[in-house]
């Protein structure tokens, strides 16, 4: 038989948190939740398995299809699971002036993985303008942002810290 | 030349940022926070719509549309709900303001949102924030629940028997939705693709109902209008565009950052000011600037002594636009820089419209082909050829897409072809990129 798609407790955690989106949204509009709702799949689950999506069209009064096509139109939903950290590093105009190609480049070799790929530890993208540029270059590891990346050291500092 | 020191100017958005605890109400209120919505709330929503009229204010995600303008385009007698979305999107590349005002000042935006909701007749605020900003969402979020707990949104706004229900909305990553017919079919919970205007939003937005759909510095340039009187705020500014300008500077300068300046500022000011830029890195010279984020057309090194105002840029024939201004150096390779901007358009097109969807990708093939040297003399005519069938160039606004997109790919090939000709044809000829491994001018560790 195959696994549920969440555990008890995160079944609850997903009923509970869909029913609270939903009143931000007039109650003939409950398909406008649909990016808050792979959110939460996405935040529950890790990525956004297909039967995840078809409990979020379910709920939503939509066809799966339609829960599909906007899971596959925005970059941070993902429908492949990813390494444990997703690493996300601008090269756009502002960052690969300040660096970020070179800074691309180290990481690939410091995390074994080429941008684009993923191992089970990391997953490693170019990404596009972080609206860091001020603070130029920077990289992103999950949701989290990390900027001033202007040496070696400061992005071994970051990387310490994940194991 | 001008002078180097840029003109004073007293900061109206900016004011409070790094200033202890400046993202709580309670700070917010010490400096006269939501005074202003109690002065709007004393006013007939018209006289409202009209204070901001008078004060000049002009969008600031990228179009500069006037902002009472575009507030007078909802229909007063509609049956419909009426909405407010707020575009938190900012993903324009070089652009960053948005970001802090939400980290550093959220009530400001918050107030802002507040006073046009009254002024509109609008009862639910969508907030649509870059799924990207987490912190800032972590900072909006709480600002929001405060002006919920003090009795501003939520069943009576300031005692008053109005009443504002303000959500947010996080994006999940696509620079499209920065469009506002886009952000609108996001917040639908659909893919982000432009809708055709006519019908504005401001008729058939949001649920097919009337909308207005404003940048998050526009709305927290509204407070400051009711504090001190339209007629201070419009003197501000230029004589068609009310009060003052956050530019988000970036690229090869001493001080990259968020300033608030006069829109009376050149960019060569904004550059040399040692309060503001700074001046350049020692051993380096401006080579060009973009003006206003990536979709603006670049400006040579003698083009620097421009207001970077909307109509002073607009004479220039490129745009004010987000305010992201990105200076590179003379170590910079041209035909890199554009790949790389190139390259972000060919990712963000949506799909919709063939000139775009095609169009991007194969700028940026071309591109590729002439920066790693193996260009034929035959391809920039072809790069121009294909940017003029998604933009032609100048004036801007010609494109043949449903947005602005188009637009935006094209006039960076035009704009870089048309300054730096010389310069992509030595890639043709040499048959190499003339800078070697190092296009960028690398700074520090990254050299």
């Amino acid at each position: 038989m195959a696994e549920p798609l969440f555990t008890p407790e995160q079944q609850k955690t997903f009923d509970t948190e869909l029913a609270e989106i939903l009143t931000h949204y007039p109650p003939d509009r409950k398909s406008a939740a649909m990016l808050p709702a792979v959110r939460l799949l996405q935040s529950l689950k890790g990525w956004c398995p297909p039967e995840g999506l078809t409990l979020v069209a379910e709920r939503l009064g939509v066809t799966k299809e339609r829960a599909y096509e906007v899971a596959s139109f925005y970059v941070m939903y993902h429908l492949k699971k990813p390494g444990k950290y997703v690493v996300d590093v601008c090269t756009n105009l502002s960052c690969s002036l300040r660096g970020a190609e070179s800074l691309l480049g180290y990481l690939e070799d410091k995390l074994g993985v080429h941008a684009g790929e993923s191992t089970e530890q990391w997953t490693l993208r170019e990404t596009e303008c972080l609206a860091s540029c001020g603070t130029a270059p920077c990289l992103q590891i999950n949701e989290d942002h990390f900027e001033n990346l202007t040496s070696r050291e400061k992005v071994d500092a970051v990387f310490a810290k994940l194991k | 030349m001008t002078s180097p020191a840029a003109p004073a100017v007293e900061k109206v958005i900016s004011r409070a940022w790094g200033t202890p605890h400046s993202h709580t109400l309670a700070e917010y209120r010490k400096r006269g926070g939501y005074e202003a919505l109690k002065k709007a709330l004393e006013m007939a929503p018209q006289a409202v719509l009209e204070e901001v009229k008078k004060s000049n204010l002009r969008g600031r995600g990228g179009a500069g549309f006037p902002t009472g303008m575009k507030w007078s385009f909802v229909p007063k007698d509609s049956p419909k709900p009426k909405y407010l979305a707020v575009n938190g999107d900012e993903s324009e590349p070089g652009t960053f303001k948005d970001r802090y005002i939400l980290e550093e000042d959220p009530h400001l935006m918050l107030e802002g949102i507040a006073i046009a909701a009254w002024a509109l007749d609008v009862h639910t605020c969508y907030v649509y924030l870059r799924g990207e900003f987490k912190f800032a969402a972590q900072r909006l979020q709480a600002a929001i629940d405060e002006a919920y707990r003090e009795g501003i949104f939520g069943k009576k706004m300031l005692g008053k028997d109005f009443e504002l229900n303000v959500w947010l909305v996080r994006g999940a990553g696509a620079y499209i939705c920065g469009e506002e017919t886009a952000l609108l079919e996001s917040l639908e919970g659909k893919k982000g693709w432009p809708r055709l205007k006519p019908p504005f939003p401001a008729v058939v937005g949001l649920f097919g109902c009337p909308t207005v759909v404003n940048n998050v510095e526009t709305l927290a340039s509204v407070p400051p209008i009711f504090q001190r009187g339209a007629d201070w705020y419009a003197k501000l500014g230029t004589e068609k565009s009310g009060g003052t300008r956050l530019i988000c500077l970036s690229g090869s300068v001493n001080r990259p950052g968020v300033y608030e300046i006069s829109m009376a500022t050149t960019l060569r000011q904004l550059i040399e000011d040692p309060d503001l830029g700074g001046g350049m890195p020692a051993g380096r010279k401006v080579k060009a600037v973009i003006p206003g984020g990536s979709s603006a057309p670049v400006l040579a090194a003698d083009e620097l002594d421009v207001a970077l105002e909307f109509e002073a840029l607009k004479v220039k024939q490129t745009m004010a636009g987000s305010g992201g201004v990105i200076v590179m150096d003379d170590r910079t390779c041209m035909v890199r820089s554009l790949w790389r901007v190139a390259r972000f358009y060919a990712e963000e097109s949506c799909g919709q419209c063939t000139p775009c969807r095609e169009g991007t990708p194969w700028q940026t093939r071309l591109l590729r082909k002439i920066e790693e040297g193996r260009g034929e003399p035959e391809d920039l005519e072809m790069l121009l050829n294909v940017a003029t069938s998604i933009a032609p160039y100048p004036p801007i606004g010609l494109g043949t897409t449903i947005c602005a997109l188009g637009d935006a790919a094209a006039l960076p090939v035009h704009s870089f072809v048309a300054r730096f000709r010389a310069e992509f044809e030595a890639h043709i000829h040499e048959k190499r990129c003339p800078f070697g491994d190092r296009p960028w001018g690398h700074f520090g560790d990254w050299a």
